[in-house]
């Protein structure tokens, strides 16, 4: 297996931890009735083992198309993606990621153990080993006791825990998370914010995590892609290891919180995303 | 508290409309029958005053309506006054009715899913069925019915078989227009999320489509049961079957037996009412466990 991030900025880190996600030169180009959409262009990034990286940007910046397109769920129309060495559709084959959509996207007609049930079903896992990764992954969102609701009876901050421990069943090498906590409130996302720092300290997965919230991506990652729209492109990329790793919420109102929040926002200017 | 809002949601506004109707329709049976009555008074040659009119509206031997009263003392004679074995048994007829009602419902909603997951699955079945599935309903049922049975006859079926191929040439229809609906209704993000789990079609077709399509498959088969139960009898009517509801519509239409048709038609319309409802008891039922949130 060879490292492309190797010989560029990655050298500098001293144990080296594996690149699991590298794109090159990445183009995406939806035709539509009113001429080429360019989503992504010339997208190259690298995401190492146990990172956790936000994607940030103004809608149609391409975050989201990036993240689809790790999962193997778009095409790109050039360049090249890797991930966990293989490609997006082998990975994806191999059940290398967990998906966790904007929406909880539980089923309405399984209870909230059923629902977790759903992928380990599809795997062909035997009805010991489902039950057993059931268990063990309500209690990791803090949802044991809920098995048997089903998802109208949970709130919309539960319902979404539901749907990680859904994504966590599946033991997957990373988690792909597309705006999961943008139809939350404030205070329920300040809460589940935290909760995932824990559960991504616990796990010790890949996390790649688009987010329009610039204190959210300051608060999780250890890594910031900020993007730019018309054509989608990566403008900066924010380092934010300097806030370690244990991150009480009161860290917001740090200076070195601030400062990295700020330089994000003068990212997304510099790159266009407060143009009409 | 349940009790209460029993009678005030159900037993009162329904028990209203019903003695509306009723009141209606003696009103209707004194007008319609009173021309008869002077008739036969003016041939006689008595002057008969309307209260003497009245009573005499509500009790003839074929009157052009039967009064409400008329009608349920024959439909208690032809069902509780009678053997269900006996021909004039309103029950047998019924039972008649309705075996070919359930056994063509039963083909309908078999073909019927089995077309919606055809054209769900295959584009080509799309655009070469629907257009055709669609065509088959603006025959007139009326039209086709002897055709059905005659063909079908003349292979060597006859009895059951060709009334329930009627109804479920009518039943099927909104099963499958309904499933094929329901088959597509899971939203992009759970056909997606399928995608993310590498789930093989069938299994997105059974966790997923299938489940999905159940409250349409449900509302779907309260429309095509009424609609089997008119096809059985319409089915009986050109065949000249001697049992069955439709034989005793036509039996009555022959020998100007107005009560008679109206009880087999009060029947039919019982029969539906309480078909549409069964149907309705199961999908509530199959709906609560799947989670549906009461309303």
């Amino acid at each position: 297996m060879d490292f492309p991030g190797e010989c560029n900025e990655t050298k500098k880190r001293r144990p080296m931890p594996e690149t699991v996600i590298s794109a090159q030169n990445l183009d995406l180009t939806f035709e539509t009735n009113d001429g080429p959409v360019h989503a992504l262009k010339g997208i190259t990034l690298d995401i190492a083992e146990g990172e956790f990286v936000s994607l940030i940007g103004p809608s149609g910046c391409g975050k989201t198309t990036l993240l689809r397109v790790i999962a193997d769920l778009e095409q790109p129309t050039g360049g090249s993606v890797s991930v966990n060495g293989m490609t997006p559709e082998q990975a994806r084959l191999a059940r290398a990621y967990g998906y966790v959509f904007q929406q909880a996207a539980l089923l309405p007609w399984r209870t909230i153990e059923d629902n977790i049930a759903l992928p380990l079903e599809v795997m062909g896992l035997d009805a010991a080993t489902r039950a057993s990764r059931i268990r063990s992954n309500l209690e990791l969102v803090n949802l044991a006791g809920f098995e048997k609701k089903f998802p109208w009876q949970l709130s919309g901050g539960m319902q979404q825990r539901a749907s990680i421990a859904r994504a966590l069943a599946v033991e997957p090498d990373m988690l792909l998370m597309d705006e999961p906590f943008g139809a939350l409130d404030e205070i329920v996302r300040d809460h589940l914010n935290e909760q995932l720092l824990k559960l991504w300290a616990k796990t010790k997965k890949t996390v790649v995590f688009v987010t329009h919230s610039i204190p959210e991506a300051v608060f999780l990652s250890t890594k910031i892609v900020v993007m730019s729209p018309r054509p989608g492109r990566i403008h900066q990329i924010i380092d934010c290891s300097a806030l370690g790793t244990d991150r009480p919420l009161d860290i917001r109102e740090s200076a070195e919180f601030l400062r990295i929040a700020h330089q994000v926002r003068e990212g997304l200017k510099a790159g266009h995303s407060y143009d009409d | 508290m349940s009790d209460s809002s029993l009678f005030r949601d159900k037993i009162l506004p329904i028990g209203t409309v019903v003695l509306a109707i009723i009141a209606i329709w003696y009103a209707a049976a004194v007008v319609l029958n009173t021309p008869f009555e002077r008739d036969q008074a003016e041939r006689a040659g008595t002057a008969v005053g309307f209260f003497e009119i009245l009573p005499r509206t509500m009790a003839q031997d074929r009157p052009v309506l039967p009064a409400p009263h008329q009608v349920f003392a024959e439909l208690w004679d032809t069902t509780v006054g009678k053997k269900i074995t006996s021909k004039r048994s309103l029950i047998y007829h019924s039972w008649i009715t309705l075996s070919s009602t359930l056994l063509g419902f039963a083909m309908g909603t078999v073909l019927g899913v089995a077309l919606a997951v055809g054209i769900v699955h295959f584009q080509t079945l799309d655009r070469s069925l629907m257009p055709w599935i669609i065509t088959s309903q603006t025959i007139p049922i009326l039209a086709i019915a002897p055709m059905i049975i005659v063909v079908l006859n003349a292979v060597g079926i006859s009895g059951l078989l060709p009334k329930a191929t009627i109804s479920m040439y009518l039943s099927f229809f909104p099963i499958a227009v309904g499933m094929t609906k329901g088959l597509r209704s899971p939203e992009v993000m759970h056909l997606d999320l399928m995608r993310t789990y590498s789930a093989t079609a069938s299994q997105t077709f059974w966790k997923l489509r299938l489940p999905a399509a159940v409250p349409f498959l449900v509302t779907s088969m309260k429309v095509a049961i009424s609609i089997a139960l008119v096809g059985a009898i319409v089915g009986e009517l050109p065949t000249g079957a001697v049992a069955g509801l439709g034989a005793r519509l036509l039996a009555g239409s022959y020998y100007g037996q107005t009560v008679q048709i109206w009880s087999a038609l009060l029947m039919a319309a019982a029969l539906a009412g309480l078909l549409v409802m069964t149907v309705d008891i199961i999908g509530n039922r199959v709906n609560r466990r799947m989670g549906v949130k009461p309303a």
